[in-house]
C-alpha cells in the first residue's frame, strides 16, 4: 500500500519536474535579454531538479542510495543559485547591461554585445 | 515508462541549452548555458543510476555537481580578469 | 558526437572556446563510460577531464594569451607520415577480434583470472582498485611518477621566469555570497575527498579521484580568497614535500616487500597472512597516490596564478 502511494507520488513529481525543466529551457531560449533569461532558467532549473531528485529518492530501494540522493539535492540547492548569482555579478563587470535586445546588436570591441535602442 | 520520459525531456533541455550556447550573443549567456547543461548532466547520471539499479553511480553525480560548480567559478574568474585587463589598457 | 567535437577542436583557433570544448569532450566520454558500465573510469574522466583540466588550462591561458598562433610552415612530410602510419594501424585493426566479443584474447587470459580470484586473493570487492593497486601495481607506480614529474616540471620551469605580481588579495573579493557559501562547502568537499579515497575499495573511487577532489576544493578556496590565503593553508615547501612523500610511500611499500624476501610490490608479505598483507598494501599505496595527486594539482594551480603574463595579448 505504501509502495503504491510512493510510486504514484514519484511519478507525479517526475512529470512535474521534467515539465518545469522544459518550460525553463524554452524560456531560456526565447527571452529577449540576458537578465530575463537568467530568471527563466535558474529558478525553474533548481526546482525541477529538486523534484526529480525527490522522486528518485521515493523510487530508490537502498538506504545508502537515498542518502546519497539527499546529499546531491542539498548540494544542488546550495550551489545552483549561488553560481548563477556569481555569474550575474560577473556579467556586470564584463559589461553586459540590461536592456531588451533589438534587431541591431552592436558588437563592441571586447567581443560582447550591447543593444542599440531602436 | 515515466522515467524514460523524464530522460528524454532532460536530453531535449540539454539540446535547447546547447542551441542557446551557440547563438547567445553575449558571453555570460554561453556560461549560463554550460551551467544548465552541467546541472542536467547530474540529473542524467542520477536517473542512469536508478535505471542500472546500483547506487554506485550516485558518487559520480555528486562529483560532477561539484566539478560543475568549481569550473563555472574558475571560468568566471578568468573572464573577469580578462575584462578588467581590457578595461585598464 | 565525440567525432564532431574532435573536429571542432582541431578547427578552432580561439583557445578559450577550445578549452570549454575539451571539457565537453571529456563529459561526453564520461557519459560513454557510464553507458558501458565502467564506474571508476567515468568517475576519473568526469573529475579530471571535465573539471581540473579546464581549470588548469584556463589558468595557463592567462599566462599565454588566448589566440593560437598561425602556423609558420606547411608540414607536408609530417602529414604524409601520419597518413601512412594511420592507414597501417587501421589496416592492422582488421585482425583484432570484433568489439566486445567474448572470444577475444583480451577476455581469455588474465581477465577471467582477475574477475574470479580478486576477492579471494586481495579481499577487496572493487576489482578495478585491486587490478590498479596489486595486479598492475607497477603501472600505477609509473603513472604516479609521471604526475610527480609534471609537478616538478612546472615548478622548475616557472620558478625563474616571470615576476610574481605580489597580489595577495583575490580577484573575486567582491563576491560576498560566494565566499560565504564556499566557506560552508569547503569542509564537506574535503571530507568527501577522504570518503572517496578510503571507500575506493568497495565502490568507485581510489587515490587519483580523491586527490583531484581534494585539490579542487582547495582551488575553490584559492580562487575566492586569493593565493596568499592558499599559501597559508599549504605553503610552497609543504606541497613540494607532500608530493614527494606520496611517491616515497608507494615505492617504500614496494621496497619493504623486497626486503622481506618477495618481489618488488608484492604485498602478501606485509602482514601475517597474505590477504591482510594485500589489504594493507593497497590502502597504503592508494593513500600515496592521493597525497601526491592532490599536492601536485594544487601546486600547479598556484604556480600559474598571480603571475605577469609571459606573452602579451595579441602577439604570436
Amino acid at each position: 500500500m505504501i509502495e503504491t502511494i510512493a510510486t504514484l507520488l514519484a511519478s507525479v513529481l517526475l512529470v512535474l519536474g521534467s515539465l518545469l525543466c522544459l518550460i525553463g529551457a524554452v524560456g531560456f531560449f526565447r527571452f529577449p535579454d540576458f537578465y530575463t533569461r537568467v530568471h527563466a532558467s535558474s529558478v525553474t532549473d533548481t526546482l525541477g531538479a529538486g523534484m526529480i531528485l525527490v522522486a528518485l529518492m521515493l523510487l530508490s530501494d537502498s538506504t545508502i542510495g537515498t542518502f546519497k540522493l539527499v546529499l546531491i539535492l542539498l548540494f544542488l540547492l546550495i550551489t545552483g543559485p549561488t553560481a548563477v548569482h556569481a555569474l550575474v555579478k560577473s556579467a556586470v563587470t564584463m559589461g553586459v547591461l540590461p536592456g531588451i535586445e533589438t534587431e541591431e546588436i552592436v558588437v563592441r570591441s571586447d567581443g560582447n554585445s550591447s543593444s542599440k535602442p531602436s | 515508462m515515466i522515467v524514460i520520459g523524464t530522460l528524454i525531456t532532460i536530453l531535449v533541455v540539454m539540446i535547447i541549452a546547447l542551441a542557446r550556447a551557440f547563438i547567445g550573443p553575449t558571453l555570460p549567456d554561453r556560461i549560463l548555458a554550460v551551467n544548465l547543461i552541467g546541472t542536467k548532466t547530474v540529473l542524467l547520471i542520477a536517473i542512469a543510476a536508478h535505471l542500472y539499479g546500483s547506487s554506485e553511480y550516485l558518487d559520480i553525480a555528486l562529483v560532477y555537481a561539484l566539478i560543475n560548480f568549481i569550473s563555472i567559478i574558475g571560468a568566471l574568474q578568468y573572464f573577469e580578469q580578462n575584462a578588467r585587463n581590457r578595461g585598464k589598457s | 558526437m565525440l567525432l564532431v567535437t574532435a573536429c571542432a577542436l582541431i578547427h578552432l583557433r580561439d583557445l578559450v572556446a577550445l578549452v570549454m570544448l575539451a571539457g565537453i569532450f571529456s563529459l561526453v566520454a564520461a557519459g560513454l563510460f557510464i553507458v558501458m558500465d565502467a564506474a571508476d573510469v567515468a568517475f576519473t574522466e568526469a573529475a579530471v577531464g571535465a573539471g581540473v583540466s579546464t581549470l588548469l588550462m584556463l589558468k595557463a591561458l592567462t599566462l599565454t594569451g588566448a589566440k593560437q598562433a598561425s602556423a609558420v610552415s606547411r608540414p607536408y612530410q609530417a602529414l604524409f607520415t601520419i597518413v601512412l602510419l594511420g592507414g597501417l594501424l587501421i589496416y592492422g585493426t582488421h585482425d583484432l577480434a570484433p568489439y566486445g566479443s567474448p572470444d577475444g584474447p583480451s577476455q581469455q587470459h588474465v581477465a577471467p583470472h582477475y574477475l574470479e580470484n580478486s576477492i579471494k586473493e586481495t579481499g577487496v570487492p572493487n576489482v578495478v582498485t585491486a587490478i590498479l593497486a596489486t595486479y598492475r601495481g607497477f603501472d600505477t607506480l609509473g603513472e604516479l611518477f609521471v604526475i610527480f614529474t609534471a609537478g616538478l616540471g612546472v615548478m622548475a620551469l616557472l620558478d625563474g621566469s616571470g615576476k610574481r605580481l605580489g597580489r595577495t588579495q583575490a580577484l573575486m573579493s567582491e563576491h560576498v555570497v560566494l565566499r560565504v557559501v564556499a566557506k560552508m562547502l569547503l569542509p564537506l568537499i574535503l571530507i568527501y575527498a577522504f570518503y572517496v579515497q578510503f571507500h575506493g575499495e568497495y565502490g568507485p573511487g581510489g587515490g587519483f579521484q580523491a586527490g583531484v577532489i581534494f585539490a579542487a576544493g582547495l582551488i575553490l578556496y584559492v580562487i575566492l580568497f586569493g593565493p596568499g590565503a592558499g599559501r597559508k593553508v599549504l605553503s610552497d615547501k609543504t606541497t613540494r614535500t607532500l608530493a614527494a612523500i606520496g611517491v616515497l610511500l608507494f615505492s617504500g611499500v614496494g621496497l619493504v616487500s623486497m626486503f622481506s624476501g618477495a618481489p618488488f610490490l608484492d604485498y602478501s608479505v606485509l602482514a601475517e597472512d597474505a590477504v591482510t598483507g594485500q589489504l594493507a598494501g593497497i590502502l597504503l599505496v592508494e593513500l600515496g597516490v592521493g597525497i601526491t595527486v592532490a599536492a601536485v594539482v594544487f601546486r600547479i594551480f598556484l604556480e600559474f596564478d598571480d603571475r605577469e603574463p609571459l606573452q602579451k595579448e595579441g602577439e604570436p
